[in-house]
């Protein structure tokens, strides 16, 4: 009955028409919370025009952006210019291919995997297409043909570079406790152990999210467009829709990041307390799966917004010092600890 | 003073780059060409003149009393004390005594003025090194400071609230209250600013050790205000000069040690305290009686010249007078403390990172329209 060309096309097509429409217009979204609930840690409203209480902001925002003058630095390399903001935006939405939202289910007679692919090599995927979106950022900022924004397409690089190994090494904790790479397998891992990783990992967790939080250019560590002093860093000269790109490319890149956290330490879609019986009422409504997994996503960007309402910004020096001299020594030691305690307790075969 | 600039690529290249004059964090129109090593600063240049307005021209043609609105102008954040500058000296220069309760009334003003000036310092302070939230906590605060004025005289940033001889209008009906009220509710509102800011890490790695001068340099460059008393040296108009009725109240001059950006920070965060403090000895002293001493239609000191100054928000505030005595100033000279302040920039900042540069020019806690003028 199930053709391949349903199989291997038609649904594939349809799971990414509804991610990457959900992933852009949470992203869009996320711009609202932010703004919404930064108001009401700053005694301020907030948007509220817009709609009711300002719903409809973002799509206000993002048609007004689509319909700006595109404008082109004379002196900018045009290519080059033209390719930043792809190269941002798309790595940001790629990753959503193999995060998986929740477990394979029977859906009216049919197996069906709410995610778009399950690869063997899942976080190694992650890892090296998130990196690519360095270039964008690098490239943007030197193209654009400005000092400022040379300078901070430099700073993101720096940061960028270093804040990767550390998060590289506390995934790899992740991985000697699942023994795999694969997302799936790895929240599975976490369901057979009845507890998230985020109870054995948590120095692995904290070093993922500092570095999470690095990546993703934001406070406190927004150096690359610091506002007060590179006026908006590599993305000074863009505008109109490129400018757009750059904007959904950070907000994607946070629920990224927000994803990932919550696969490899929260337990992905499974319920608080996995192992305990007595709650599993909780997952005993359609959808909790999802539920939950996007539960613990919001949580995730609720911090990245409660640090944008909380903290001044690091200098360039303090964050390479802190990316060098503290995350990386530590992750290592977490990293010998961990595995020597999955060598004594017996990990996962 | 400051740390030697080492070039670790003595043949890499220089960038030279313009902050400003329409830079988010240079306050207004202050230009600095920075010429930089990467992130290293090798030179900073300010280049200031795009607020000139040819004030003390004006002065020039304006009688003393209708001078007054152009001092609000000058450092537009705290116009009383601006005020306060000008009608004292032109009080000396004639040999009026201002009514008691007049001045009073100044000291109260100026007071507010000088939590209304730190509180715009605070905000923008912490916003240029990164922390968004302070800023909408303080201007909060500020508001309420600006309904005060508003009561009093109708304007809430150029107040023109004084006048040669004493004070234009007595108090209204329940300003001392609301006054009381507001003071009261103050210094948990500081204390609530400081636990976002003081013992925050990243707040002290930023402000710690940056912006060094140490005190014999600041008195070298004759900085004043908070940035000299934060390097260590008690030096306040109002304790070493004593005018209005300063002598009269007991507040302390908080000093810094290290000369730094975050020593600075403490020195303005006590300053709101202590001026909460001479707010209420005021009201609780507030003597009865007239506001405006006796004084002639037309203002016509005799001939002379005067020196006087204040201490301002900012640092010390002085009017030079030169009277031939006419109803206008033959030459009005002010020494404005944030352009004398600013001076020290380039030498603050030298070796330090841009990031820096931001952070000292918030501490510095300059304001565009008394340095151009």
């Amino acid at each position: 009955m199930t053709s391949p060309w349903i199989a291997y096309l038609l649904v594939p097509l349809v799971k990414i028409v509804v991610i990457l429409g959900v992933v852009i217009l949470l992203a869009a979204y996320l711009s609202y919370f932010e703004r919404k609930i930064l108001a009401y840690m700053q005694i301020r409203v907030g948007p509220n025009r817009v709609g009711p209480r300002g719903w409809l902001q973002p799509i206000a925002d993002a048609l007004k952006l689509f319909v700006k003058e595109d404008v082109l630095p004379s002196r900018a390399e045009k290519i080059v210019y033209f390719l930043g903001p792809v190269m941002v935006t798309a790595p940001a939405l790629l990753i959503f291919s193999v995060i998986p939202f929740g477990p394979g289910m029977k859906l009216f007679g049919y197996e069906f995997a709410p995610y778009l692919t399950d690869v063997n090599i899942g976080i190694l995927l992650i890892l090296g297409v998130s990196s690519v979106g360095v270039y964008g950022v690098i490239l943007g900022g030197w193209a654009s043909n400005n000092k400022f924004s040379l300078m901070g397409g430099l700073r993101s690089a720096a940061q960028l570079v270093s804040y990767e190994v550390p998060m590289g090494l506390s995934v790899v904790t992740v991985l000697l406790m699942a023994n795999s790479l694969s997302l799936v397998k790895i929240v599975e891992a976490q369901r057979q152990m009845g507890m998230w990783f985020f109870i054995p990992g948590f120095v692995a967790f904290f070093i993922y999210f500092v570095c999470g939080v690095a990546e993703t250019n934001r406070n406190p560590f927004d150096l690359p467009e610091a506002e007060s002093e590179l006026v908006a860093g590599f993305h000074t000269e863009y505008s109109g829709m490129k400018f757009a790109f750059y904007f959904l490319a950070e907000y994607a890149n946070m629920v990224v990041i927000s994803s990932v956290a919550t696969v490899l330490f929260f337990g992905g879609w499974l319920r608080p307390f996995p192992s305990v019986r007595a709650l599993a009422f909780l997952d005993a409504f359609p959808g909790a799966p999802i539920f939950w997994f996007l539960v613990k996503v919001a949580a995730f960007l609720f911090c990245y917004i409660w640090f944008r309402g909380t903290f001044p910004r690091y200098r360039f020096d303090q964050l390479m010092r802190l990316g060098w001299k503290v995350l990386l020594p530590v992750s290592l030691v977490n990293l010998m600890a961990v595995g020597l305690g999955v060598l004594l307790l017996g990990g996962p075969r | 003073m400051s740390p030697e600039v080492v070039r670790p690529f003595p043949d890499s290249e220089e960038m030279e780059i313009s902050f400003g004059p329409q830079h988010p964090a240079t306050h207004g129109v202050l230009r600095v060409m920075v010429k930089l090593d990467g992130e290293k600063i090798i030179e900073a240049k300010p280049i200031i003149g795009y607020l000139h307005r040819g004030t003390e021209k004006i002065f020039e043609r304006e009688t003393y009393n209708g001078a007054i609105p152009h001092t609000d102008r000058l450092d537009y954040t705290a116009a009383a004390t601006n005020n306060q500058g000008l009608v004292g000296a032109v009080e000396r220069l004639m040999g009026i005594t201002v009514p008691p309760r007049a001045a009073y009334i100044r000291m109260m003003l100026a007071e507010l003025q000088r939590i209304a000036s730190h509180i715009i310092w605070l905000g923008t302070h912490a916003l240029d090194i990164g922390a968004q939230t302070p800023f909408f906590y303080t201007f909060q605060e500020r508001e309420k400071i600006l309904d005060l004025y508003e009561d009093y005289c109708g304007a809430r940033l150029t107040l023109n609230c004084m006048r040669v001889g004493g004070q234009p209008f007595d108090l209204p009906t329940g300003w001392t209250e609301r006054c009381r009220e507001f003071i009261e509710q103050f210094p948990a509102r500081v204390a609530e600013w400081e636990g976002l800011l003081t013992n925050n890490r990243i707040w002290k790695q930023r402000t710690i050790g940056v912006g060094v001068i140490s005190a014999a340099d600041a008195i070298e460059w004759g900085l004043t205000g908070p940035p000299l008393r934060g390097s260590g040296v008690k030096w306040d108009i109002r304790k070493v000069f004593p005018y209005d009725h300063y002598d009269e109240v007991a507040f302390d001059i908080p000093t810094g040690e290290h000369g730094d950006t975050y020593d600075r920070y403490l020195v303005r965060m006590e300053e709101m305290r202590q001026s909460v403090r001479i707010v209420r000895q005021c009201l609780e002293r507030l003597p009865d009686g007239p506001v405006l001493a006796k004084v002639p239609k037309v203002i016509k000191p005799p001939k002379g010249e005067i020196y006087f100054s204040v201490e301002g928000p900012k640092g010390e505030l002085g009017y030079y007078i030169v009277s031939n005595g006419e109803a206008n100033p033959h030459r009005m000279h002010v020494r404005p403390a944030c352009f004398i302040n600013l001076q020290a920039l380039p030498e603050m900042v030298r070796g330090y990172l841009v990031a820096d540069l931001i952070a000292v020019i918030g501490t510095l806690d300059i304001v565009l329209g008394e340095i151009d003028r």
